[in-house]
C-alpha cells in the first residue's frame, strides 16, 4: 500500500507515456504525408452498391467489378455509395476509405508496379458483401 | 461462509427473491447459459469458415444472422450479466451493508434480461452488433432487426438500473466506519464502470429510438434518402460502446485484484494505483471513441485528437499490469485454476493492448481496419482478458456459492485447453488480418495463406469447445457431488488472514 517507495512504477508509467508519444508523433507525420494528394492525379469515381463495384475514370469511360489504371502515375478516388454503407479496399496497397450514401470519400493511391490485385469491400453490407469483389488491372502506360 | 449457504431452497424461493446472493446466483445461471449458447453459435462460423465454399451453414443470410447474435449474446447477456453477479454477491458484503440498496429494483433489472435475450434469440437480427444505417433501416429483414432494438433497449435499461443500484449500495450504504479509500478493489470496479454505464448509456438508447422510427418510416435521423446522416449514428453508438469497452473490462480487472493478491499470499502492490487507473480509464474511455471512424473520411484533425485521446488511455490499462506482475513479484504463488485464470487473463490483456496501439495509429488503422485483425484484437480482450478472468473468479466463488470444490484438474486441464485455443484463434486471426481477410464473410477466395490460417483459428476454437465441455461438467458435477469445501480456506494458502473480504454478512 502507501508505506513502500513506488519509483519503480513511476518509471514503467514515464516509459509507457514516452512510447505512447512516440507512436503517436510517428502516426501523425505518416498520416500527413498519406493524406497529401498529388495534383496531377486523376480521378477515378468508384460506385459501391449491394453488391458490386463501378468506377468511372475521367473520360467517361466505366468499369464493373474492374478497374485498369497505369503504372507510375497517381489516381484519386471520389468513393461514393447508392445504397448502404461498403469500405473501398485496395489491400495490397492500403487503399482504404468507407462508401457512405450522401457523402463522397476521397483516397489516393499511385501503384508502382504492373500485376493484379484484389478489391474488396470491407464494411459490411449485407447478403453478398462476402463476394462483393473486384480486380486491379496495373497496366504499362498505352500513350 | 459468506455467499449463500442456507439450507438448500426449491427454485421458486430462489427466484422471487430479492437478496442479493439469490439475485447473484440468477445472474450467474443466466449468464452462464448465454455462454454456453452464444459460444455453440461461434463455433458455427469457425466450422463454416474451415474452407473455402459452403460447409455447415446453408446461405450467408444464415451466417449474418449466426455471427450477429454470437456478439449481442456474449457482449450483452454474458459479460455484463456475470460481471453483475458477482457485484451482487461481493459488493453488499465488501461495504458492510445488508444487501443491494434497492433490492427490488436490483432484481427487476435482472427480470429483464431473460425476455430481452428471448426476443434477440427469436428474432436473430442480422445487421451485426452495431446495427449501422442505413443499411438497418432500409435493408434488414424484419422483424429479426425491430426485436433486436427493443431487446438492447431493455438490455440498456437494465444495465442502467443496475449500475445506479450498485453506485448507491458503494457510496451511501457502505459501514460508516468505512472510508471510501478502504474499500476493495474488486467495489471500487464496480462504482467506476457503474459511472461509465451511467454516463455512455443513455446515447445509444436515445439512438436506438431514433433507429426505430427511421425504420418505421416516421422519421429519417440516419437515412440519406431522407436528408439523414449515417454517420452521426456511428458517432452515438460509438459514444456509448467505447466507454463500454472499459465497462466490460474493469469488472473483470477488478475480479483479478481479489484472486491474484490472494494467490501470491501478498497484499497489492499498490492499493491507490489501483484505483487511479480505474478512475482515469472511466474518465479518458471518453476521449477516443472516434478511433473506429478513421475510415468514414473524417478530417485529419479529427482523425488526430481522437488517435491522442485513445493512446492518452494506454497508461492507465498499463499500470493495472504493473500492479498485478509487482503482486506476484517474489511472492509464494500457489497455481490453483482461479489464479491460473487470472495470470492468463493478464498474459492476454496485455498483447490484446499492444495490437489495440497498433489500431488507434491512424496509417496503420487502414491495414486493420474490418479485417481479420480487429477481431483478433477484441477477442483477446472479451475472451482473452473478459471472460479469463471472470471463469477465474467462477472457480474462486464455487466453494463459497455450492459449499463444495470444484475438480482442480478438471479445471486445470480447462484452463490450459482454453489458453492455447484462444492463442491458436486470435493470434491468428491478427495474421489473417494483416493478409487481407475481411470480417463479417460468409465465404473467402481459395487463397493458400487464408485457408491455412483459416484452419488454424478454426481447430483452437474446437480445442476451446472441449474445454468448455469440461467446464460445463465439472461445475454441474462438484456443485452436487464434489467433495465439501473447508470455506475458511478452500485453496488451502494456509489461513483465514488470505480471505479478508468476508466479514459476515450482518444479515445472515
Ligand atoms: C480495454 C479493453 C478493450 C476492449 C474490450 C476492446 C474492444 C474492442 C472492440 C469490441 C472493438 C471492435 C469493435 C468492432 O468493430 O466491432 C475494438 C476496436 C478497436 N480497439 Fe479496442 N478494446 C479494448 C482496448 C483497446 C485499447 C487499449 C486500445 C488502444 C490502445 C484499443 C483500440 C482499438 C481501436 C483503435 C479499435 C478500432 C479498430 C478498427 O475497427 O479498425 N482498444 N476494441
Ligand atoms: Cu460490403
Ligand atoms: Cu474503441
Amino acid at each position: 500500500m502507501s508505506g513502500h517507495s513506488n519509483w519503480p512504477e513511476w518509471i514503467y508509467v514515464a516509459v509507457v507515456i514516452a512510447l505512447m508519444t512516440w507512436v503517436g508523433a510517428e502516426a501523425w507525420e505518416a498520416e500527413r504525408l498519406v493524406e497529401h494528394v498529388p495534383a496531377d492525379a486523376k480521378t477515378i469515381i468508384a460506385t459501391g452498391q449491394q453488391w458490386f463495384w463501378t468506377f468511372e475514370h475521367e473520360d467517361g469511360t466505366k468499369e464493373i467489378g474492374e478497374l485498369h489504371v497505369e503504372v507510375g502515375k497517381a489516381y484519386k478516388f471520389e468513393v461514393v455509395s447508392t445504397d448502404v454503407n461498403h469500405s473501398f479496399n485496395i489491400h495490397d496497397y492500403v487503399v482504404l476509405i468507407d462508401a457512405i450514401p450522401g457523402r463522397v470519400n476521397t483516397v489516393w493511391f499511385a501503384p508502382d508496379k504492373v500485376g493484379e490485385h484484389d478489391i474488396q469491400c470491407r464494411e459490411y453490407c449485407g447478403l453478398i458483401h462476402y463476394n462483393m469483389r473486384g480486380t486491379l488491372y496495373v497496366t504499362e502506360p498505352t500513350s | 461462509m459468506t455467499l449463500e449457504l442456507q439450507k438448500p431452497r426449491p427454485i421458486w424461493q430462489i427466484m422471487f427473491s430479492t437478496h442479493h446472493t439469490d439475485v447473484g446466483l440468477l445472474y450467474l445461471i443466466s449468464s452462464l447459459t448465454f455462454l454456453f449458447l452464444g459460444g455453440s453459435l461461434a463455433l458455427g462460423i469457425r466450422a463454416e469458415l474451415f474452407l473455402p465454399g459452403s460447409q455447415i451453414i446453408a446461405d450467408s443470410m444464415t451466417f449474418n444472422r449466426i455471427f450477429t447474435v454470437h456478439g449481442t449474446t456474449l457482449i450483452f447477456l454474458f459479460i455484463i450479466p456475470f460481471a453483475s453477479a458477482v457485484g451482487n454477491y461481493y459488493v453488499p458484503i465488501m461495504v458492510r451493508y445488508k444487501d443491494m440498496a434497492y433490492p427490488k429494483l436490483n432484481a427487476i433489472a435482472f427480470w429483464m434480461i431473460p425476455p430481452a435475450g428471448v426476443l434477440i434469440w427469436l428474432g436473430f437480427a442480422d445487421f451485426t452488433w452495431y446495427a449501422t444505417p442505413p443499411y438497418s433501416i432500409i435493408s434488414a429483414p424484419g422483424p429479426a432487426a425491430d426485436m433486436w432494438i427493443f431487446g438492447l433497449k431493455i438490455l440498456g435499461i437494465s444495465s442502467v438500473l443496475g449500475a445506479l443500484n450498485f453506485v448507491v449500495t458503494i457510496l451511501k450504504c457502505k459501514h460508516p466506519d468505512m472510508s471510501i479509500g478502504q474499500i476493495p478493489l474488486l467495489a471500487w470496479s464496480f462504482l467506476s464502470s457503474s459511472l461509465i454505464i451511467i454516463v455512455a448509456i443513455p446515447t445509444f438508447a436515445a439512438a436506438l429510438l431514433m433507429l426505430l422510427t427511421d425504420r418505421l418510416g416516421v422519421s429519417g435521423f440516419f437515412n440519406p434518402a431522407m436528408g439523414g446522416d449515417p454517420i452521426s449514428y456511428a458517432h452515438l453508438f460509438w459514444f456509448t460502446f467505447h466507454p463500454e469497452v472499459y465497462v466490460l473490462v474493469i469488472p473483470a480487472i477488478g475480479m483479478m485484484y481479489e484472486i491474484i493478491p490472494r494467490f501470491s499470499r501478498k497484499p497489492i502492490y499498490s492499493y491507490n494505483s489501483g484505483i487511479f487507473a480505474f478512475v482515469m480509464l472511466s474518465i479518458v474511455g471518453f476521449s477516443s471513441w472516434a478511433h473506429h471512424m478513421y475510415a468514414t473520411g473524417m478530417s485529419f484533425t479529427e482523425k488526430t485528437v481522437f488517435m491522442v485521446g485513445t493512446l492518452a488511455a494506454v497508461p492507465a490499462s498499463a499500470m493495472h499490469v504493473f500492479n498485478f506482475v509487482a503482486t506476484m513479484w517474489n511472492a509464494r504463488i500457489r497455481f490453483s485454476t482461479p489464479m491460473m485464470w487470472a495470470v492468463g487473463g493478464i498474459a492476454l490483456f496485455f498483447s490484446a493492448g499492444a495490437g489495440g496501439v497498433v489500431n488507434s495509429a491512424m496509417p496503420l488503422d487502414f491495414t486493420t481496419h474490418d479485417t481479420y485483425w480487429v477481431v483478433g484484437h477484441f477477442h483477446l480482450f472479451v475472451m482473452g482478458t473478459i471472460a479469463f478472468g471472470s471463469i477465474g473468479f467462477l472457480y474462486y466463488m464455487f466453494p463459497y456459492v455450492t459449499g463444495r470444490m470444484y475438480n482442480e484438474t478438471l479445471g486445470k486441464i480447462h484452463f490450459v485447453l482454453s489458453f492455447i485455443g484462444t492463442v491458436l484463434v486470435f493470434f491468428t486471426q491478427h495474421v489473417l488480418g494483416l493478409y487481407g481477410m475481411p470480417r463479417r464473410i460468409y465465404d473467402y477466395p481459395p487463397i493458400p495463406e487464408w485457408i491455412a490460417m483459416n484452419q488454424i483459428a478454426s481447430i483452437g476454437a474446437m480445442i476451446i469447445g472441449i474445454s468448455m465441455a469440461v467446464f460445463l461438467a465439472n461445475m454441474i458435477h462438484s456443485s452436487a457431488k464434489g467433495k465439501l469445501a473447508d470455506t475458511d480456506d478452500p485453496f488451502g494458502l494456509g489461513g483465514k488472514y488470505y480471505y479478508p473480504f468476508e466479514a459476515k454478512n450482518p444479515s445472515h
